[in-house]
């Protein structure tokens, strides 16, 4: 909402000298944001004031331009210049070029003399051009910043003015007022306006608000049998409420609508964001924007009879104000003459009765209109207009005959109309229900000991009134504010006008807690570990493409998964949630290699999203009411699995060379090693096996293992078809683990097993198998057959080559044996390792290499 | 004596008279003792000028002891002859050896112990590097400052008792608008630009904010309750400067007998303290949130914001609103409770000086290196 300052000093003690930042400081207090300031002057500076032109000769030139050579008098006849300056002449009269013809000798126009700023930044200074020195500019409406009229400079008697030579046209044209803009909240309908707007000032103030509606209210004529009939109908309210509850019509006759619209009424609705653009249509407006009330005109000569408020029916169509045809719904409200819907009640005018400048008696309508009804219309043809919004909020059900009134009063002031006798008022308002707020209530709510004074006045302030009784308070609420419906919310009303600065600070104790959950314990330590393993958290958004997700997230190619799909995404190319990290992790690195980082090392923690059988659930439940355990349980089945996952790429280098070390590439075991710090940091011990997965070279990828095998994960080199076709390094690493379900082998407390001193024997082992046995499979059949004398197995060679027959391969292990009561012999050891590698003999078919 | 030694006549007296102590000592049994004793101090005489004058190295040590104390050493042939001497030259000849023989392997261990000083000196010298040459092998890499801002916040929740509450991010519309009192056509629900999920019918978004976790904490756990929700939120904004599609709130509610907006104001104090230091306060203007009532604003009194201390909107708070307790089973007249929320990327901006949202979504490394572990 912008207020125009000199608007609202008509209503509320604004200091003269206040600026727009002093006013937002002001309405703060009482819970209007400050949003911006909008001062004409902050662009334009003078000197610029109003001449009259004195000659104009028209002149043609070789570019095939015309234009007017001037001399206008700036300073009334027979006076000096006091205004000095390189280009401003002494004796009062300007040489100035014209490009623009719409005005004649002897008009007052607007002079921008050499010194002066126009917004953009445009210096004004006297300068040769077509063969003349043109020492200033007559403005057009544009130029000035005040719309985007360009037809031509502004001639001041078309605007209804004759201010004398010399004058500082700012002051003439409005220029010096200002405008605070605040946020209002979508509870609080009433301070859009200026009347809403000037009774928070009061409050934030503390000075007494005189309610200019109430005195218009007075002044309104009673209903008569001489209006426009009005029938208000509704066969489809929704939630019970009827469309329409309230409808005044007046009528202004013999109005002259192509009367110009005068720069005092011009000047604050552009300072308040509307553009001036006919004497009626600026009238209802300005009356909407000063009193809440939205108002639409008619040309009454255009009405076929009496008007009809109703649902729309299927199939009708409706042309709106901005020339569009539109459909409508069975919900959407209509106001109707005999020749059918002839406006979209409270959103928009039909273009049919629309006043014009040659309409002379204007049929003013000010409704009433249900606020969700105004806004699913709005909503359904994406028709948001400042009575939509205002409707939306809900307006004053009270305030349709005063502001009627205020819209005959302009009328018949600035248009030279007649009031007509005819008044309509149809009104099925039902008066507030008065609110109980218990003593003590507030206090207990709030923390501050108000009291039953304190209480009182505060909600008077407000417009209420209060009854005290002797459990409470019983509050009827002020028409306008439709907001206000419980204690809780007259609660509010008595902190807020108190101050919420008085509001004291407490530190409430809470009962001892559990702190943190093992999941999220786990999370910190594993996100830690990796930072500190060298590599770098990053975030990517969870939206994929659908292919993206068949890649990633399943194994085999040509698996089709189902995807969570947006149905208002960002890019329709990535219209779905990601099954893997991994697309947006390689987004990331390609960002960061594009910045010129050749080594990368980076991992992120994230959600991703697996629709269920159930997707959704059909119906959801309403306000205010627990649900029961049942539709809980359905609410809960509907929505899609979202495991945490925690994925990794590494690329280049781990560091490059440097004196005394060589450079290492990352390779697949960057990736395996980091999938097991992320197991060994929550203390689960995870499983390796050989993997397949479409995304990864087919002879260098693990599959992580859950402890019942489950694949929960992946780590490896990733494929380098894949690589190419993504323009990635060679060599790139990768690795996602499913860190929900990792959690799930999480077990209770470690059983701790004994730490022996007895001296600890060293025996290694060299075992011939054919290729593809997986050499952990191989150190479980050792281990096992080795017995409990065996302590620690290691694998360290793997050789294949000479000397070993093709197919087959050499994988030597280190075995340290220990006994915890006894110093093992040599002999005892050799035993073990035998019996070691006979099951691996007997499972694999190994043989010693000898 | 022998012709063993061929050179013996060049050799000095000492040594001559040592290889020869039974013919000297057998021709002359008195006056020879005396020549022997000069023999065996002479002798060492001329051991220790060697060790200190011709034994700088290792090798030169070594020639040294073998020319005393090897096979053709005097003292060794002395030794030789001993058991051909009479009773009492053998103890007489035998003090004389073993005194000059310990007071030359003293010296020749001190020698050697004085080479192997210096040697180790010289080679810890010749092994020197420049450690300033050396960059990181594998560096700490670093957190991404959300989520430490995020552990920071909750920690601060913890230590008061409070615990940390997670759900999910694709929610049912109730638990984001319905249960939290957002009317089905109230512009508040239209002013949370929200993205939603295929097809309409299922009811389903992206959460909103992290509010729904509130509804969630209250219908899964005991009253009192005292819970802080982190997480991950979605509105369709363009990505700018200070907007971005994702980003993260962190909210905290708190729902028991007798809580005051008092309470509220006393546990944001608190917590801004405890992230802004002990100059930092908070302020509570009107506003309004459909899930509370009273509704405020929160601005934090920053101590350490850019260009000086400044108030700063952090966040939105109130008093739970009765309907949000409805729909979770409680009974407002029992129950009050408070809530309040915040942005983490807002709070990270002003907290440290991030002046552009699209440095903390693009992930580019320098962006989380800079903070490391620690924000």
């Amino acid at each position: 909402m912008r207020i125009p300052l000199s608007w609202l000093r008509e209503y509320a003690p604004v200091p003269a000298d206040a600026t727009a930042e002093d006013v937002m400081a002001t309405l703060v207090k009482v819970g209007l944001e400050e949003e911006d300031v909008h001062r004409p002057t902050d662009e334009l500076s003078g000197p610029i004031v109003v001449g009259q032109v004195l000659t104009r000769e028209e002149e043609t030139h070789s570019n095939g331009k015309t234009v007017n050579w001037c001399s206008v008098r700036v300073v009334p006849e027979g006076q000096k210049q006091t205004l000095t300056g390189k280009g401003i002449e002494e004796d009062g009269v300007q040489g100035i070029i014209c490009g623009a013809h719409n005005f004649e000798v002897g008009d007052k126009v607007v002079v921008t003399l050499p010194g002066a700023v126009l917004p953009g930044n445009f210096q004004i200074s006297a300068r040769k051009t077509y063969g003349h020195k043109s020492a200033g500019m007559l403005a057009s409406a544009k130029e000035l910043g005040l719309g985007d009229d360009h037809n031509g400079i502004i001639v001041l008697s078309d605007l209804g003015l004759d201010p004398e030579i010399g004058t500082d046209a700012l002051e003439v044209l409005g220029l010096y007022d200002e405008a605070a803009e605040v946020n209002v909240t979508p509870d609080r309908g009433y301070a859009f306006s200026l009347r809403g707007i000037a009774r928070e000032y009061c409050h934030a103030t503390g000075t007494d608000f005189d309610d200019f509606v109430l005195k218009l209210a007075e002044r309104t004529p009673a209903a008569n049998n001489s209006g426009l009939s009005v029938e208000l109908t509704d066969d489809a309210p929704i939630h019970g409420k009827p469309g329409a509850t309230r409808f005044v019509v007046r009528s202004v006759s013999g109005v002259n609508s192509a009367a110009p619209t005068p720069v005092w009424m011009a000047s604050r609705l552009r300072l308040a964001g509307l553009r001036s653009i006919s004497l009626p249509v600026d009238i209802s407006n300005y009356v909407m924007l000063e009193t809440g009330q939205p108002l639409h005109f008619y040309d009454a000569d255009k009405l076929d009879g009496g008007l009809t408020v109703r649902r729309a029916q299927a199939g009708e169509k409706l042309t709106t104000l901005d020339e569009k045809e539109r459909s409508l719904h069975v919900e959407d409200l209509l106001i109707c003459d005999n020749s059918g819907p002839i406006g979209l009640a409270g959103v928009m005018g039909g273009a049919s009765t629309e006043c014009s400048t040659e309409t002379s008696r204007v049929m003013i309508e000010a409704a009433r209109f249900d606020e969700v009804s105004v806004a699913r219309t709005s909503r359904r043809h994406k028709l948001s207009s400042d009575a939509s919004k205002r409707f939306e909020r809900g307006v004053d059900p009270q305030l349709q005959a005063a502001a009627a009134q205020r819209a005959v009063d302009l009328l018949v002031e600035l248009g030279g109309g007649s009031a007509d006798e005819g008044v309509t008022d149809v009104n099925n308002t039902v008066a507030a229900e008065p609110i109980e707020l218990p003593a003590g209530y507030t206090a207990g709510r709030i923390g501050v000991d108000y009291s039953e004074e304190q209480i009182v006045s505060l909600l008077e302030a407000i417009g209420a009134t209060v009854e005290t009784g002797s459990e409470g308070f019983t509050v009827t609420a002020p028409s306008w504010r439709t907001d206000l419906a419980n204690k809780e919310d007259l609660t509010e009303e008595v902190a807020r006008l108190d101050g919420y600065d008085k509001i004291p600070s407490t530190l409430p104790v809470a009962p001892p807690g559990r702190g943190y959950t093992a999941e999220q314990v786990a999370r910190r330590a594993a996100l830690n570990a990796l930072a500190a393993a060298g590599m770098t958290e990053v975030f990517a958004y969870p939206f994929v493409s659908e292919e993206d997700n068949n890649l990633w997230a399943a194994a085999t190619e040509g698996e089709k998964l189902a995807s969570v799909k947006l149905t208002n995404p960002i890019s329709e190319a990535e219209g779905w949630l990601r099954r893997s990290l991994l697309p947006g992790l390689v987004g990331v690195l390609k960002r960061n290699l594009s910045r010129g980082f050749k080594n990368l090392a980076i991992y992120e923690q994230g959600h991703v999203f697996i629709p269920g059988k159930q997707l959704g659930s059909k119906e959801i439940p309403g306000l205010g009411v627990r649900p029961s355990d049942e539709v809980l349980a359905d609410l809960n089945a509907g929505i899609p699995d979202q495991p945490r996952l925690i994925a990794g790429l590494f690329a280049g280098k781990e560091h490059e060379d440097m004196p005394g070390a060589t450079a290492r590439a990352y390779d697949w075991r960057d990736a395996l090693d980091a999938s097991r710090l992320v197991a060994d940091s929550t203390g689960i011990d995870l499983g390796v096996a050989q993997g397949q997965h479409q995304a990864f070279h087919p002879g260098r990828t693990a599959a992580l293992l859950a402890s019942d095998g489950t694949v929960i994960g992946y780590a490896g080199e990733l494929h380098p078809k894949l690589l190419k076709s993504l323009d990635l390094p060679e060599r790139t690493c990768a690795f996602e683990l499913n860190f929900t379900a990792l959690l799930e082998d999480a077990s209770g407390p470690v059983g701790a097993y004994g730490i022996y001193g007895y001296p600890a024997t060293n025996q290694d082992v060299a075992l011939i198998v054919d290729a593809a046995v997986p050499a952990s499979e191989i150190a479980d059949a050792l281990a096992e057959g080795a017995g409990e004398l065996l302590e620690d197995i290691r694998v360290f060679d793997d050789y294949r080559g000479t000397g070993i027959e093709e197919g087959k391969k050499s994988v030597a292990f280190a075995l340290r044996f220990r006994a915890n009561d006894r110093t093992l012999t040599a002999e005892e050891a050799s035993e073990s390792r035998e019996a070691a590698v006979a099951l691996a003999a007997e499972r694999f078919g190994a043989v010693m290499r000898g | 004596m022998s012709e063993s030694l061929p050179e013996e006549a060049k050799a000095p007296e000492s040594y001559r008279v040592l290889a020869n102590i039974k013919d000297i000592l057998e021709a002359d049994p008195a006056g020879g003792l005396e020549t022997v004793k000069k023999a065996f101090a002479d002798e060492f005489d001329r051991a220790q000028k060697a060790i200190e004058q011709e034994s700088d190295d290792f090798d030169q040590l070594k020639a040294t002891r073998l020319a005393f104390l090897g096979d053709k050493g005097a003292f060794t042939l002395a030794n030789k002859q001993m058991k051909s001497l009479s009773k009492e030259h053998k103890a007489e000849v035998g003090k004389l050896m073993g005194q000059a023989r310990g007071r030359l392997t003293k010296a020749l261990e001190a020698k050697n112990a004085q080479l192997e000083e210096e040697r180790d000196t010289r080679i810890l010298i010749e092994e020197a590097v420049d450690v300033t040459a050396a960059s990181p092998r594998r560096g700490l890499g670093g957190r991404h400052p959300l989520n430490i801002l995020q552990d920071k916040l909750t920690d601060i929740f913890v230590g008061m008792g409070w615990e940390v509450a997670d759900g999910p991010e694709v929610e049912s519309e109730w638990f984001n608008f319905d249960s939290l009192n957002f009317k089905p056509d109230h512009p508040a629900r239209e002013l949370q630009d929200t993205f939603f999920v295929e097809p309409a019918s299922a009811h389903l978004l992206m959460r909103t904010h992290t509010s729904p976790v509130q509804m969630r904490s209250l219908l899964s756990r005991e009253l009192p309750v005292y819970v802080v929700c982190p997480g991950q939120v979605y509105r369709t904004d363009e990505l700018d400067a200070t907007h971005t599609p994702v980003f993260h709130q962190i909210e905290g509610l708190a729902v028991d007998k007798n809580l005051t907006m008092a309470d509220l104001k006393g546990t944001l104090e608190h917590m801004a303290r405890e992230m802004f230091g002990p100059e930092a306060k908070i302020r509570l203007r009107p506003n309004y949130f459909p899930f509370t009532e009273p509704s405020a604003e929160l601005d934090l009194w920053h101590p350490g914001a850019k260009g000086g201390p400044a108030w700063i909107e952090w966040g939105g708070c109130g008093m739970v609103n009765p309907n949000v307790l409805r729909a979770a089973g409680i009974d407002p007249e029992v129950y009050s409770g408070f809530a309040f929320g915040m942005g983490l990327e807002r709070t990270l901006m002003f907290r440290n000086g991030v002046a552009d949202m699209h440095d903390m979504i693009e992930g580019d490394i320098r962006f989380s290196q800079q903070f490391g572990m620690e924000i």
